[in-house]
């Protein structure tokens, strides 16, 4: 599988490491209650098919990218930098 | 037998080879099987199973039956198959599984009792007496098991990995792949052509049919030799692709040294991963058997092999061969073979409309329902439409029709799709994304489709590329359509077999069927059909038809077991190349390395570092005498330790504060400029991730240390933190870990040893304990960092790590002066212990700040991470494991570490369990053992005394229950 | 039917016509007292457990595809008892005691093979990270002995002591740990339940689930529907999409985890051994082949296959610790989908649907906790309560906090277990 850094081109995905979905971008509030925590760190929709998730280009950039992948198919349809999501 | 003039092997250079000991002759060109058969060697394997005997069934990588092991000694490789092994001067090949010999073998009594031991049986026995199954019958059964045999010794042949790239990766140079390449070349595309053969050209070297008006081995020749002069042409020869995975990427096997004896340094094999944009897959096919009574005996073989063998090799596997088949195809052999003048017993076909296509007897509607000989075929007999009738006969040829092997396509999930027209499974499109297919391994046959198949492939995939496509004339080649009739096993009593190397048998597929193994899933397993080393591809569409037919299903519906990577087995030491020895991790040294291994310190490992555990001097036999000496050092002179491992974090900009006091639990924003601060960090589940100093360097400049093992956590946490959490901090981060050695210069001598070496002496006023800044030493600017790891006065200096050795030389050398020396890890952990000092033993991924006692470090006037989650119920209930010092009590004085402790009196099970030591060490300052260690409620629970209870090593003592902190606990010797 | 030596000679005298099939094949009915979803290990071993020790037989497994299908065919085959937290220190013991005596139980050679298990270390930390494993395990009345670089010398001569990059300092050694058979188990665990009356349906997906006001009342199937009392999801691998149907979120990621087996040898590896720097861990199967796996391949997939990362990863773990495999031949490499959970271990439950409970988040330990799971499924089922060894496996642990089961001790990640 190789994944399509912004900064890098496109790399072997031995390069980066994996976090999980992109809901770990959103961070609630620390009075948010104990099921936004949950969602945030634990539960996950985990449904097979389109995929939002954070990888970090470890062994490139440094780059954290929020990657659009299939789960059953492997097809990386894109990748953008955590920082610009963001914005 | 060899045949004259016939073959592409130089009869210039012969080649003498042994096999099971005994030395042959054949010729530059020849695989091993070819030369066996030119030297009528026959018999060359036994069966898995049942020790059947086995002969050379293929002329490719998909042998099942003629595995040897080649060579002795740590380089004796098992389960080659002959098929594949070309013969060079001196190679050494031994049959396997065979015992005493392979003429006589001795489990071959195992066939006499298969009435027993069909498919499934060990599932229904062998379970009383229970103890009976690990001593007796498993033992057994393992012997039996396996083909080959490993050496037992390190693997010293050399193997390597390499990385390639095209636009466009062909896979199979026969006739399809190689009009694929030659279209994607001349349109200008990087093109890879692989082939698993060390010559190209497919079965147009296997065959006698011209293409482009010459002969077909000859225009793959001239073919070959244009694109070998292309510069965007990468050949490929003696390389299987063995896997497709995501995203173009593949795994590829080269062969490199194989064929000839190993030049000094030279490669064995290559482990390829080739990244293409575009790929074709032209794999050709694989010829299916036809299952009848006793189909397996040496001399019959693949019609389509033994074509090969005369054609490519000039062999004929027999005097009088005889053809059994249910296509034209097949008739090919026999019009071959008698051309070169051997002789034809016949041609049995079970299609009551087949033509001859040459002068031979042919037995139209006929099977052949059984064979004769001991070890080798000697006869046959058949059933025509005249009765049953008996040829003599010493290669039978068969075929049931070819099976395109659309094995890559199948490597991401997809599944092949059947085509009655031709009785076999291809390719479903877009099964691999990227992929186009032609030729054989796409159903089609005949040479005129592969090369227009394998244009079509190439157009297509060019304009995938945005490329434009060259203009390439189509030679003229032989259309003769394909055409079979489906015969998949003869009808009798007897064991007509599917699965030669685990002996599967039509009876077993049946007799699954009959136990409700009716999923091909479970006839497979149930069976171990397909299992074996051609894991299928010679029997299982035969295997899943009998089964369709057994359950009244269709083939389509009853579908295929899934192929899967790799396409041919691939050797360890190729896939796992360059990690032998020191290869699996890099090293990473430290810049007193040399020096302390100069003073005979044995190195240890941390993560991918090397640390001194300690410095042994001249008398001391142990390694406990060196270590109290090192603490005495400490504790009494001064002590020398590199400590430039530790995660060397760089922070700068206006929001620098800001990360930090979002990333630790205390504050950092409240840090002056010149100070240093502990910092405990947390997950963000609110468990403890690491601690560390952090020092202020300037108004907007901090350098964090972590610990030497979550080094890279915490660096792609602060990643983290500042991309993907906090983007709009203006703040950046570096890992400067390597940029700066870093020792700890400690003990009651530390300021003495630093003034005579700074160019700037320092007091007490001026640089406090947790003081931070720069220092010039000797003329090279560096940081001192007042701070200790040990309790005693003590500094960290850090200088560019191009200094790091002389500075090393030169604290040692005033060190030794001072009555000190050089302190390694195992004296730092008792001064650590000693002071009670947390490391990754106690904060091991579940532990709490609570936990450690720092629960008040979590400052309540911000919000960091891991702060909410910390709060949790689970988290802070009464009862947790907290950390405590513990003291031995009574006459054992050890204390162990993953001992677990227990309230006395109580059985040492879980039920009763207190909590467990984490950290031991001989305390030389305070002359008995210390722990460290989490016990229920410890804070709370200090002088109690408890039981320590280490099974494993079966000590067991009484212990005390104390503060951890176990030395100066006021730390006035720190300050002092 | 029962099986036995005397009736496999008997058999093999008679042309073998007397064999019968393993299970039957019954049609659904329109309603049972239980019906689990998924044929795998643990749905027929829970089937098998319901039936014999609750005397509950008017159960329906429902499967999708065919009985075994899932991870419990396509396992590395290790049973063993050695881990370290409370909660799964007791339940593995728990299910290494019914291995003991599954052969007997079942009437099936699952080739349960108590080969030994031997965890290597190569360091002190790990040593005595290993230490407070071993003693906890013994505290549990399981076995483990600590050996030292000698004692693994003995046992491994065959490894690299030499050159490797990370030398051996020694080996936490579970001598009841080992191997079985895995298509056996569930083809045993589908004997005994079928013979037992429970029905076992193939080829038929559970397309929903009838929750009405808040209980339970049934499923959707590709059979169409069947009406249930209670209904135990049991598909690993597949849970977050079995609970979402009843409108469930679960604290699961799907990953793949492959495994690998190369042709089969002589014997040369009799024990089942796990590398402490890397992920590699094999064993050899009494066909001779050395079946071998590592880590997940990390990223969230549904795929079932992996790629060459991991597959290198661990071969390169086997080339530093044991170069004397390198001439052995990976024959195959495959897939399976793994219900990683955030603290490594797996959730055992009722859920906060009456008559709908959850069996899941095995991570890549399923295979070795089938009977244990099995047994303590259907004591939940049956009973509405907890087995004793399950009580700490709740859904809401993550939520509360309480009860965490970190083996591995790398927090909420779900593929760091």
């Amino acid at each position: 599988m190789r994944l399509p850094c912004p900064i890098c081109g496109e790399r072997d995905h031995r390069e980066f490491y994996y976090q999980g979905a992109d809901v770990m971008l959103h961070r609630p509030d620390p009075d948010a209650g104990e099921a936004a925590w949950d969602d945030y760190l634990y539960l996950r929709a985990n449904v097979p098919g389109d995929h939002h998730e954070l990888w970090s280009h470890d062994a490139g950039c440094g780059a954290w990218l929020r990657v659009s992948r299939n789960t059953v198919t492997h097809e990386v349809t894109g990748a953008e930098l955590a920082t610009e999501v963001k914005r | 037998m060899r045949v004259d003039g016939k073959g592409l092997v130089d009869r210039t250079r012969p080649v003498s080879f042994t096999f099971d000991g005994n030395t042959y002759r054949g010729f530059s060109g020849d695989t091993l099987a070819s030369a066996l058969l030119a030297n009528d060697i026959r018999l060359v394997a036994r069966s898995f199973k049942y020790h059947r005997p086995r002969g050379i069934l293929t002329a490719g990588s998909e042998e099942p039956n003629a595995l040897v092991t080649i060579g002795r000694g740590p380089a004796a490789d098992p389960n080659v198959r002959a098929t594949v092994q070309e013969i060079y001067d001196g190679l050494e090949a031994r049959s396997q599984n065979a015992w005493p010999s392979l003429r006589y073998d001795a489990m071959a009594v195992n066939d006499l009792a298969a009435p027993f031991l069909g498919a499934g049986f060990y599932y229904k026995t062998f379970m009383w007496p229970r103890a009976f199954w690990e001593k007796l019958y498993e033992p057994i059964i393992r012997r039996a098991a396996g083909l080959g045999a490993l050496s037992g010794q390190k693997d010293a042949d050399h193997y390597e990995k390499a990385y390639a790239f095209c636009d466009l990766l062909v896979i199979g140079a026969g006739p399809a792949g190689l009009m694929a390449a030659w279209v994607a070349a001349q349109s200008g595309a990087d093109v890879i052509l692989a082939d698993e053969d060390s010559v190209m050209g497919g079965r147009l070297n296997a065959e006698t049919l011209d293409v482009d008006g010459k002969p077909g081995t000859d225009w793959a020749a001239e073919m070959v030799a244009t694109l070998e002069a292309m510069d965007n042409v990468r050949l490929m020869t003696r390389t299987t692709v063995t896997g497709a995975y995501d995203s173009g990427t593949f795994g590829a096997l080269e062969r490199v040294c194989h064929h000839r004896d190993m030049p000094k340094g030279g490669v064995k094999e290559t482990f390829w991963r080739i990244a293409a944009r575009r790929s074709v897959l032209a794999a050709g096919a694989v010829e299916r058997h036809i299952a009848f009574e006793n189909n397996d005996r040496p001399g019959i073989m693949g019609a389509g092999a033994v074509r090969a063998y005369l054609n490519r090799w000039g062999v004929a596997p027999g005097k009088a061969v005889t053809v059994f088949a249910n296509n034209d195809d097949a008739h090919r052999t026999a019009v071959d073979m008698q051309a070169a003048g051997v002789h034809i017993a016949g041609v049995i076909d079970s299609r009551e409309d087949a033509q001859p296509l040459g002068d031979y007897p042919i037995y139209a509607g006929a099977m052949v329902t059984g064979s004769q000989g001991r070890h080798g075929l000697e006869s046959i007999t058949f059933e025509a439409q005249s009765g049953t009738e008996r040829l003599a006969t010493d290669c039978l040829a068969v075929s049931g029709g070819w099976n395109p092997s659309v094995h890559l396509t199948c490597h991401m999930n997809g599944r092949p799709t059947w085509a009655p027209d031709i009785a076999s499974f291809v390719p479903t499109p877009g099964s691999i994304p990227g992929m186009e297919t032609a030729g054989a391994c796409n159903g089609a046959f005949a040479t005129a489709d592969c090369l227009r198949e394998g244009v079509d492939a190439a157009t297509a995939s060019i304009k995938a590329l945005g490329m434009t496509v060259a203009d390439v004339a189509m030679p003229e080649a032989d259309a003769t359509p394909y055409s079979v009739a489906p015969l998949w096993a003869v009808p009798g009593k007897g064991r007509a077999w599917l699965d030669f190397q685990n002996d599967v048998s039509v009876k077993d597929v049946k007799q699954a069927a009959v136990e409700n193994f009716t999923s091909v899933e479970h006839m497979k397993r149930y069976t171990t059909q397909g299992m074996a080393t051609d894991q299928g591809k010679n029997s299982n569409v035969t295997a899943l038809a009998l089964l369709a037919d057994a359950t009244g299903r269709g083939i389509p519906e009853t579908g295929t077991t899934t192929f899967r990577p790799p396409y041919c087995p691939v050797a360890l030491a190729a896939l796992g190349a360059g990690s032998q020895g020191k290869g699996f991790a890099p090293e990473r040294f430290t810049t007193s390395h040399a020096a302390s291994v100069a003073a005979n310190a044995p190195m240890i490992e941390a993560g991918q570092w090397y640390r001194p555990s300690y410095f042994p001097l001249e008398g001391e036999t142990t390694w406990r005498q060196s270590c109290d000496r090192e603490v005495g050092y400490v504790r009494n002179a001064v002590g020398v330790c590199d400590v430039s491992t530790l995660g060397k974090i760089d922070i700068q900009g206006p929001d620098a504060a800001r990360l930090l006091d979002f990333v630790y639990t205390n504050m950092f924003s409240t840090l002056k400029e010149g100070r240093v601060r502990y910092g405990l960090m947390l997950r963000e589940d609110g468990f403890v991730m690491d601690d560390g100093t952090t020092a202020r360097l300037g108004p907007d400049h901090y350098v964090m240390t972590t610990t030497t093992a979550a080094a890279g956590q915490v660096m792609r946490h602060l990643e983290f933190v500042t991309q993907a959490l906090r983007p709009e901090w203006d703040v950046r981060i570096v890992s400067v870990t390597e940029q700066w050695a870093q020792f700890a210069v400690a003990g009651p001598l530390a300021r003495d040893l630093l003034n005579g070496i700074l160019d700037t002496p320092i007091d007490d006023e001026a640089w406090p304990f947790m003081s931070c800044g720069p220092v010039s030493v000797q003329g090279v600017t560096g940081r001192l960092f007042r701070i200790s790891f040990s309790g005693e006065h003590a500094y960290e200096l850090a200088v560019p790590s191009r200094y790091g050795a002389s500075l090393f030389e030169l604290l040692l050398a005033r060190a030794k002066a001072m009555a000190g020396g050089a302190y390694g890890m195992e004296a730092l952990n008792v001064l650590r212990i000693e002071k009670g000092f947390i490391t990754h033993s106690e904060i091991d991924g579940r532990v709490t700040a609570s936990d450690l006692g720092m629960a008040r470090m979590i400052s309540a006037k911000k919000d960091c991470i891991g702060k909410t989650m910390a709060g949790r119920p689970g988290l802070v209930a009464e009862g947790r494991p907290q950390l405590v010092g513990l003291k031995p009590l009574g006459p054992v004085k050890q204390l162990t570490a993953g001992a677990h402790i227990y309230t006395p009196g109580e059985d040492a099970a879980p039920a009763h369990d207190q909590g467990y030591i984490t950290s031991v060490g001989f305390s030389p300052t305070l002359g008995h053992f210390l722990g460290l260690g989490f016990v229920k409620d410890g804070v709370t629970r200090h002088g109690e005394t408890l039981r320590m209870v280490d099974h494993l090593r079966e000590i067991e003592t009484e212990v005390e229950l104390c503060n951890p902190v176990f030395f100066d606990p006021e730390g006035g010797r720190t300050r002092g | 039917m029962r099986f036995s030596g005397l009736k496999v000679l008997k058999e093999g005298l008679t042309g073998n016509k007397g064999w019968g099939p393993h299970w039957r094949n019954p049609e659904p009915k329109a309603e049972y007292d239980i019906v689990l979803i998924g044929g795998g290990g643990h749905g027929l071993a829970t089937a098998h457990y319901l039936a014999k020790v609750h005397g509950l037989t008017n159960v329906a497994v429902l499967e999708k595809g065919y009985l075994g299908g899932g991870n419990v065919g396509r396992n590395t085959t290790i049973v063993r008892a050695n881990y370290m937290q409370p909660g799964n220190s007791e339940f593995y013991s728990h299910s290494l005691k019914l291995w003991e005596g599954l052969e007997e139980d079942l009437n099936y050679n699952v080739m349960h093979s108590q080969r030994g298990i031997i965890n290597l270390f190569h360091s002190d930390g790990q040593r005595d990270a290993f230490a407070r494993r071993g003693n906890m395990m013994i505290g549990e009345g399981d076995d483990a002995i600590l050996l030292d670089n000698a004692g693994v010398r003995k046992e491994l001569p065959y490894l690299d002591f030499d050159q490797t990059r990370f030398p051996v300092y020694g080996g936490l050694y579970h001598k009841r740990g080992g191997t079985a058979r895995h298509d056996a188990v569930a083809w045993g665990f589908a004997r005994s339940a079928s013979d037992r009356g429970v029905d076992l349906i193939q080829q038929c997906e559970v397309t929903g689930i009838d929750v009405v006001n808040g209980v339970v009342k049934g499923v959707q199937t590709t059979r169409g529907p069947i009406r249930a009392k209670k209904v135990g999801m049991v598909a690993a691998g597949r849970s977050s999409q079995v609970a979402a149907m009843a409108g469930l979120t679960l604290p699961i990621e799907s990953h793949i985890l492959q495994a690998f087996v190369t042709e089969g040898l002589k014997p040369i590896i009799d024990h089942v051994i796990t590398y402490g720097m890397g992920h590699f861990y094999i064993s050899q199967s009494d066909k001779g082949g050395l079946v071998f796996g590592g880590d997940l391949d990390m990223y969230s997939s549904y795929a079932a296959r992996g790629n060459l990362p991991m597959a290198e990863h661990v071969v390169e773990a086997a080339m530093t610790l044991m170069p004397a495999i390198g001439k052995a031949k990976m024959l195959r490499s495959w897939g399976g989908i793994m219900d990683m959970s955030p603290d490594g271990s797996f959730i055992m439950d009722r859920t906060d649907i009456k008559g709908l409970y959850f069996n899941g988040g095995w991570c890549y330990g399923g295979f070795k906790a089938t009977p244990g799971s099995g047994n303590a499924f259907a004591h939940l089922l049956a009973t509405d309560n907890p087995h004793p060894t399950t009580v700490r496996h709740r859904l809401d642990r993550f939520r509360t906090g309480v009860g965490i089961m970190d083996e591995e001790s790398t927090g909420s990640q779900h593929n760091l277990h």
